[in-house]
């Protein structure tokens, strides 16, 4: 614990970065290869190793596409919109602990910093959408921009159960709590809104309602091409992987498991299984309707997660009149 | 951290001026997101990390988000910006000069009497913030529950409708 405590804080920035920035564009091909086991096929096999060069390839071809902007959008606000993604998400990784002391910073508003930045991440579909000036576009970036204002408002009080519990925003004191229990046992309900929250505030299937291309073609991103579509693409694992830690941090003890392992060993294990469950969902769910989608938020999900918030404040608050700490 | 506080004011102070002076309406927005994360930034410093993360994810977040999708939904274009170009003239200007001359004065005077401001406060953590909201302050939290809850129901009575009947099968199913 005292050497990963003095590691340069640099060092741990360069890491995280090239980690997560590493690790996105790879998680194109875990799909394509889960995907196409789960469905009876192949997937991408032929270059190199079980295909894993195909990233390269998919990634050199993005770099050589035609960066194409349309004349009639609106170029300012065309250009920052594919940058807003990846920086937003990126930043939601400043407050992940993978490890004891292993943090780029530790602030003690660690768990509303991650939802600021992820409230920020919706300006990415909003403005590509309305910057491209093409209907479907708009369209979609209308279904984003309400999708992800109402599962925030889940997202957030889902979280707050776990705060209750911690007595913090602090992120590595929520892992630290849960030494003796992981909080997934006493918030099971709060476990399971985060997590369709969070696949709302991805935009993955079954939820990727702003880009469903079988409707409005592609939705916010329909006019982007080369880089700046890379730039969707990569935004939205870089999201996946970090609603996967948050959720792992959360609910499921961050970097603490038995002793054969080290700790960030743990995490980025516990990590992959919730990347993988994302997979899996987009192989086995259909989209809903767009108002289904509503609906389901605002009349299911809201009245659960408030009672679940009332539920666990209640019996802290009881815990605490019996003079024992909130775990 | 003083250095940080000056940048981060500037830069709140030359947004908001860009905000009043865009004619594009979404253009503008964009300036007052960087203003109200200028404003976070401000907080963060004086010491109230909890109120500058809610600045962020209420103002910036959630608040604006809602301007851009009415803006979306009317598709102003071009005629607007052009509207905003001829409202937007010298003459307007002189009035809000005039008061913000007086706030200058002020300031100039606060800073030239000679109290000291200090920068490095205390940071005041949630559970502060929360122990005031529902202690001494507690009836604006109850008079804005009020509000919110008024407004939800004029927005559920304007968006209300009617039941459609789409095919005439459905008629006496209905009733």
């Amino acid at each position: 614990m005292e050497e990963s405590a003095s590691i340069h804080p640099m060092l741990i920035i360069a890491g995280v970065l090239g980690g997560v920035l590493l690790v996105a564009p790879g998680l194109i091909w875990l799909e394509r290869r889960l995907l196409a086991l789960w469905q009876d096929r192949y997937g991408p096999n032929r270059a190199g190793p079980f295909g894993l060069l195909v990233v390269l390839a998919d990634t050199l071809k993005l770099f050589f596409k035609e960066d194409w902007t349309p004349p009639f959008a609106d170029r300012f606000v065309f250009v920052i919109a594919p940058a807003i993604v990846v920086l937003t998400a990126l930043l939601g990784f400043v407050v992940i602990p993978f490890a004891p002391g292993f943090i780029v910073s530790d602030i003690n508003i660690g768990i509303l910093f991650f939802l600021a930045t992820s409230s920020m991440g919706a300006y990415s579909i909003i403005l590509g959408g309305w910057a491209s000036n093409n209907k479907y576009a708009l369209l979609g970036a209308m279904r984003g921009a309400a999708q992800m204002i109402s599962y925030e408002v889940f997202m957030g009080l889902s979280m707050m159960g776990v705060v209750l519990l911690t007595g913090s925003f602090s992120l590595h004191r929520v892992v630290e709590a849960q030494a003796d229990m992981w909080f997934v046992i006493p918030q099971f309900i709060g476990f399971i809104t985060f997590f369709i929250a969070g696949i709302a505030e991805t935009h993955r299937l079954p939820f990727d309602i702003p880009e469903s291309e079988s409707e409005i073609i592609a939705g916010f991103h329909s006019e982007y091409s080369g880089m700046k579509f890379g730039m969707f693409f990569v935004g939205e694992y870089i999201g996946i992987i970090l609603i996967s830690a948050i959720t792992v941090c959360l609910y499921f003890g961050g970097w603490l498991g038995p002793d054969f392992l080290p700790p960030v060993v743990w995490f980025i294990l516990k990590t992959f299984v919730f990347i993988i469950i994302f997979i899996l969902l987009r192989a086995s769910l259909p989209r809903p309707r767009y108002d289904q989608l509503m609906d389901f938020g605002w009349k299911i999900i809201l009245p659960i997660t408030i009672i679940n918030l009332m539920v666990t404040a209640g019996i802290v608050l009881l815990r605490e009149s019996d003079g024992k700490l909130p775990f | 951290m003083e250095l940080t506080f000056y940048v981060a004011s500037a830069i709140a102070i030359l947004s908001t001026i860009m905000v009043i002076t865009r004619y594009n309406m979404v253009h503008a927005l964009i300036y007052l997101i960087i203003s109200f994360l200028a404003i976070a930034i401000v907080l963060f410093v004086l010491g109230a990390p909890f109120i500058a993360a809610l600045e962020v994810i209420i103002y910036a977040g959630a608040i604006v988000v809602l301007i851009i999708f009415v803006i979306m939904m009317l598709n102003l274009r071009e005629e607007t910006v052009q509207q905003e170009r001829s409202w937007l003239t010298k003459d307007i200007f002189i009035f809000p000069a005039i008061l913000s001359a007086i706030l200058l004065a002020e300031v100039i005077y606060i800073i030239t009497s000679g109290e000291q401001i200090m920068l490095d406060q205390p940071s005041i953590d949630s559970s502060a913030v929360g122990m005031s909201l529902y202690g001494p302050y507690v009836i604006g939290v109850e008079l804005c529950g009020i509000l919110l809850m008024s407004g939800i129901v004029g927005a559920y009575h304007l968006g209300r409708q009617k039941k459609k009947i789409v095919h005439r099968f459905l008629e006496h199913a209905e009733q």
